[in-house]
């Protein structure tokens, strides 16, 4: 013991005076390489895609790409995209605090991994899947069918079908981003608020709610980002009428499939944007609360 | 915090449960009936009402099993090779100092952000014969858009955030000091970090992995675009079951749709299972 400590002290030194040289040699070539080929990657994958965009949408002039803003197609598109987020975002915000409170309050109720698991779902389900089986349950054959249809209610091919599974896909993000929150900030101020006389309402308006409105707020955007850009599961249940019952995503594949792809690119630009002011938020929000935000899907 | 507070919020909660906050429990129970457990019955039930042989014969047509095959093994392929770069992007954003860290960082997030109608436009024009990117490969003959390979690239696009996101957190927390001590050691770099730095972030890795090929494997819209959906061909699992909707084949549609719902249990299960052995890691 006694001899081994003195070797101990000595040994660091050798290496952080003499070894580095080499180390650090190796060290300059590496990390140059690494981050070379990090940017090359994220340039191919990402970044030439996106910028493909921009520049595919204005190839023409800012007057063909204003022209496509006349068209009552696209101003339905852009409407019912709006139209989605507007009713999607708020009842799945309500669901989110609800889901979260009873989730994060509560540490050791039977089943709460499954519950948890069971609010993950329409993360690992297909898109597709999703409509798949919203049309089985209130399509024309579905179990809802006949009912829905003998009191007129058009729920497929219709926007209501659109919302519902606007829902379903955009579901977990609220919940997924205030859980953690919650869990975190512990129960301690609201305890001192309640044994102060603060209602039930009083201790989450005034307490809780300040508390977790960074994350909530995260969960929103990305509740909106996927309300309006969402594809698969809104064509399946839509049947993508144009001017009827089209958002924008769906009206870019259509003007793409139809040839008309000035008109595509106009309408994916718009949802770029959304991307844009989505990331930026995201980042801002990141430096507020000085950590990094989980994998939002 | 732990040791104190524990007995006195779980009397808490209890007495609460019983108020008040059944409220959030109902919300709770009753939007998830509603908007998902309805939905998922309707299918399974409707699944249930097909003779076995039938479901059989549905799930393992040629069609639907060259389906399965371009699904899964390109997205297994996307995933793999996100896996890897993933982990040199969570690297290098981590342990490096560039110009433009930060916008480089917030780039990851492009997939989650962009709607993935755009990203198979804007992939199929990329990608295209006369594409920026599908030009430079045109004159050895090799087609991206429209084949098998750009199914590959429109998942290579809609997953590569995952590991980045899953194993960064974990190396930020990874303490240098046992590098460190491996390097005075006398470890060569590789033997650093095939010894020392990989082990702790393999369940992270895996984690990120297994979250890309899943949505890989239900992606939609980006490959809808990019690809031609020729069967036996670049066709996969989820533009089948929409074909099959289109020609009101319902039967077809459930029986695939059904499969597809079990994998994706599957791998929620598998994910679930990697992050409580990352988090027995942790510990």
């Amino acid at each position: 013991m006694a001899i081994d400590t003195p070797r101990f002290d000595q040994t660091p030194k050798p290496p952080s005076a003499a070894q580095p040289d080499a180390k650090s040699g190796a060290q300059t070539f590496v990390k140059p390489l690494l981050i070379a080929f990090v940017l090359f990657y994220l340039g191919v994958v990402l970044v030439i895609p996106a910028v493909n965009v921009f520049v595919q949408a204005f190839s023409g002039g800012i007057g063909i790409f204003l022209n496509t803003f006349t068209e009552r197609a696209f101003l339905n598109a852009a409407k019912l995209t709006l139209l989605m987020a507007v009713i999607t975002v708020p009842l799945n915000t309500i669901f989110g605090l609800c889901a979260a409170w009873a989730i994060g309050r509560n540490k050791n109720f039977p089943g709460r991994a499954l519950l948890i698991s069971i609010i993950d779902l329409p993360f690992s389900v297909s898109p597709v899947v999703a409509g798949l089986m919203i049309v089985l349950l209130y399509g024309r054959n579905g179990w809802f069918g006949p009912w829905l249809e003998a009191n007129d209610i058009k729920i497929i091919f219709a926007v209501p079908g659109m919302v519902l599974a606007t829902v379903f896909v955009s579901l977990p993000f609220v919940a997924r981003e205030v859980i953690p929150v919650l869990e975190e900030i512990g129960t301690e101020q609201e305890e001192a608020a309640k044994t102060l006389g603060a209602s039930e309402w009083q201790t989450f308006w005034r307490v809780t709610l300040p508390s977790i409105r960074w994350g909530l707020l995260y969960g929103v955007l990305l509740t909106n980002a996927r309300a309006m850009g969402e594809f698969g599961a809104v064509i399946v249940v839509s049947g993508n009428i144009g001017g009827k019952t089209q958002t924008l995503p769906l009206f870019v594949e259509d003007a793409y499939k139809q040839y008309h792809t000035q008109e595509a690119y106009t309408a994916a630009v718009l949802l770029a944007c959304l991307a844009v002011v989505t990331m930026i938020a995201k980042a801002i929000l990141e430096s507020r609360t000085g950590a990094k935000t989980g994998v939002g899907h | 915090m732990a040791v104190s507070s524990t007995p006195e919020s779980a009397s808490v909660s209890a007495s609460q449960k019983f108020s008040l906050p059944s409220i959030p429990w109902l919300v709770t129970g009753g939007y998830l009936t509603l908007m998902l457990l309805v939905p998922i019955a309707a299918l399974i039930l409707k699944a249930s009402t097909l003779s076995l042989s039938e479901i059989w014969r549905i799930a393992t047509s040629p069609v639907a099993l060259s389906a399965y095959n371009v699904t899964f093994i390109t997205a297994l392929f996307a995933g793999l090779i996100n896996g890897v770069a993933g982990l040199i992007i969570a690297w290098v954003l981590v342990r490096y100092d560039f110009p433009f860290k930060q916008f480089v960082d917030s780039l990851i997030d492009l997939p989650f952000a962009l709607p993935t109608a755009v990203a198979g436009l804007t992939l199929a024009t990329v990608y295209s014969d006369n594409g920026w990117l599908g030009s430079l490969f045109a004159p050895f003959g090799i087609k991206i858009a429209f084949t098998r390979l750009g199914v590959f690239v429109a998942m290579l696009f809609i997953s590569l955030p995952f590991v980045v996101r899953t194993v960064q957190p974990v190396l930020q927390e990874a303490e240098k000091d046992v590098e460190e001590a491996a390097w005075s050691l006398g470890a060569s770099q590789w033997q650093t970090f095939w010894r020392v730095v990989l082990p702790p972030l393999m369940p992270a890795v895996l984690t990120g992995v297994a979250l890309g090929f899943a949505r890989a494997v239900g992606e939609y819209g980006s490959v809808v675009i990019v690809a031609a959906n020729i069967p036996f061909k670049d066709l996969i699992a989820p533009v089948l079951i929409f074909q099959r909707l289109e020609q009101y084949d319902y039967a077809g549609a459930t029986v695939i749709g059904t499969v597809m719902l079990l994998i994706s249990l599957v791998m929620l299960l598998a994910i679930n299972l990697l992050q409580a052995w990352g988090r027995r890691y942790g510990n």
